[in-house]
């Protein structure tokens, strides 16, 4: 270290700077292993992404320069577009619902459940938060399937006219995949959501009370305004989860039937990996980490201000 | 506070409806793992005469032993190196607030909501390039760096609320800036550091996507890229599916239920600093 703080300390004159100069090096030493990992692993890779999407490309040949060639086939081709679509379709069941539910059953968990009750609530709901997405794809896979436990109960119940395939359904692939979505992120939501509700002072309740409010008048105006920032972490969470969403898809539909249930994620997958079209693949690629921005900022922006 | 006993009870019902719901995925494989292997179960009943010998099955086939030492070698691989680099990092811009680390961390935040499909595409080919590719290397690397835009903003919140005056008083007593980092703040950051690492294992072990295309070789990969390969070849002999995701599941709960305080709340607070 010593030495080679020698090396690059300044000429004799400007001695006096020495030892900002010094830290300057010293604290960039510090920062440069994770700065070397990210930019090796992450930057350049962007930037390659950049660069691809501007080319024609079969991942082995020549590359040949075709400008926004490779945009403007992400918005011509349907099955494309429609992937982008897809996952907007997905933020209401990824995102909205969760977030939407899991307020209402965290205030209700609130108000009902204290001690060892709420304690295993928490747990239990918090589970499917923990395991692989893969496995949440191959359980519900085979609960919506045919001869599967949802089917099961429909008939059992009498309902038989409603028992499909639901995953291989052109209307119901896709609300099937937001039902898993569903069951991984309400827990988490909720619990998240819980979490802050306890923080709230109890005295606020409890004036509420005394002035007569019911539940949905306290939830209107104590609970949703005073959990503004955690509802911003929610849909932050939930809304990438469903825009950059692939393994629960890859795993329980692969994108059909037909591109029902496409998403961007899956796209650019088999663009990129089955077709060979690194263009179009990289294209895509680039407008989802856009479109992500695009989202995340504002709801940032509108749930933290305050705070800052 | 006071509420009435109808709300008290309705309140409670639907709790106990959301618990079977999310329980219910669970037990419905559980039941279905012991059915006769390649059948088509029906319904959701005890089977007449559990097939326990599934399990062994299962185990046997999804190379049960490799998967769980590659999973482990991945995880013991990614999760000190990348706390170790990272806190470092976050130790230079919140704590020695080099100049040009307002810069550093804006180029670290801008990786925050990058999703893993952005760049996937082009990490193959890189990975290609460096030799990399189908190693368990391809998925360690690649994660250490996905990792560091959430990891050091994650501790740089820590070393921001560090008084600077335990840095002064350190260097005036003589110590180096190795000193005062390895000696007296890596000590005082244990408790964000652990719970950092519990998430970073937990998205480790869970990877999916980059151990799929990163990685041929499902012995190789993580648990839940090995689980996708064993989906791809028993996709049709449901009973054995179940088994073996059942058993690949087995580790991750076991250490939930143990751990659960420390894993919902590693969780949570990612989210709400992330």
């Amino acid at each position: 270290m010593k030495q080679r703080s020698f090396l690059l300390a300044p000429r004799p004159e400007a001695n006096s700077r020495r030892p900002i100069r010094r830290e300057l090096v010293v604290g960039w030493l510090f920062a440069l292993p994770a700065l070397a990992f990210y930019a090796l692993f992450v930057l350049v890779p962007f930037l390659m992404s950049l660069e691809y999407s501007f080319f024609r490309w079969d991942g082995i040949g020549v590359m040949k320069w075709v400008g926004l060639k490779n945009y403007l086939t992400v918005f011509e081709v349907p099955v494309l577009f429609e992937s982008i679509i897809n996952a907007f379709k997905l933020v209401l069941f990824f995102s909205l619902i969760p977030v939407g539910l899991g307020l209402v059953v965290a205030s209700v968990m609130h108000k009902v459940a204290a001690g060892t009750f709420g304690s295993v609530a928490r747990t239990i709901l918090f589970l499917p938060q923990v395991i692989p997405l893969v496995a949440a794809g191959i359980i519900w896979g085979w609960i919506l399937a045919m001869p599967g436990l949802l089917n099961e109960t429909l008939r059992a119940t009498g309902l038989e006219s409603w028992a499909r395939a639901w995953l291989g359904d052109f209307d119901w692939a896709l609300p099937a995949v937001g039902m898993i979505g569903i069951w991984v992120l309400l827990g988490f939501c909720t619990v998240l959501l819980a979490t802050a509700i306890a923080k709230i002072d109890p005295s606020l309740f409890e004036s509420a009370r005394i002035d007569g409010s019911n539940w949905l008048q306290e939830f209107l105006s104590i609970t949703v305004p005073l959990l503004r920032q955690e509802i911003g972490v929610c849909l932050t969470v939930t809304i990438i989860a469903a825009l950059a969403a692939f393994d629960i898809v890859y795993v329980s539909t692969g994108g059909g039937p037909g591109n029902a249930t496409a998403v961007p994620g899956i796209q650019i997958y088999i663009l990129a990996f089955t077709e060979q079209r690194i263009g179009p693949a990289s294209a895509l690629a680039v407008l989802l980490m856009v479109l992500v921005l695009l989202v995340i900022l504002p709801i940032q922006r509108l749930t933290r201000e305050e705070r800052s | 506070m006071k509420i009435s006993r109808l709300e008290l009870l309705t309140g409670r019902l639907l709790l106990l409806v959301l618990m079977v719901v999310t329980l219910l995925p669970f037990i419905s494989i559980f039941t279905t793992a012991l059915y006769p292997s390649n059948t088509v179960p029906s319904g959701f009943g005890w089977p007449a005469e559990p097939q326990w010998v599934n399990f062994v099955e299962a185990f046997q086939v999804a190379n049960m032993l490799v998967l769980l030492g590659s999973s482990s070698f991945i995880v013991l691989a990614v999760v000190p190196v990348a706390l170790l680099i990272s806190t470092m990092a976050a130790f230079a811009i919140g704590q020695l607030r080099v100049p040009g680390s307002r810069f550093l961390l804006l180029l670290f935040v801008f990786g925050l909501t990058l999703p893993f499909g952005g760049i996937i595409v082009p990490l193959y080919y890189l990975e290609r390039f460096l030799g990399l590719y189908n190693t368990r290397l391809a998925v360690v690397l690649p994660l250490i760096a996905l990792y560091m835009p959430f990891a050091v903003f994650w501790m740089r919140a820590h070393f921001v609320g560090v008084s600077p005056e335990i840095s002064e008083a350190a260097k005036v007593d003589g110590a180096s800036t190795w000193d005062l980092f390895w000696r007296i703040h890596f000590p005082l950051a244990k408790a964000p550091m652990a719970s950092l690492g519990i998430l970073m294992a937990v998205w480790t072990w869970n990877q999916f996507l980059l151990a799929l295309v990163l990685v041929e070789d499902p012995s190789q990969r993580t648990m839940a890229g090995a689980l996708g390969a064993f989906q791809g070849h028993y996709a049709t002999n449901v009973p054995l599916l179940c088994a073996g995701t059942v058993l690949i599941l087995i580790p991750t709960l076991v250490i939930f239920v143990l751990f659960q305080r420390q894993i919902i709340a590693a969780l949570l607070q990612g989210a709400v600093k992330g």
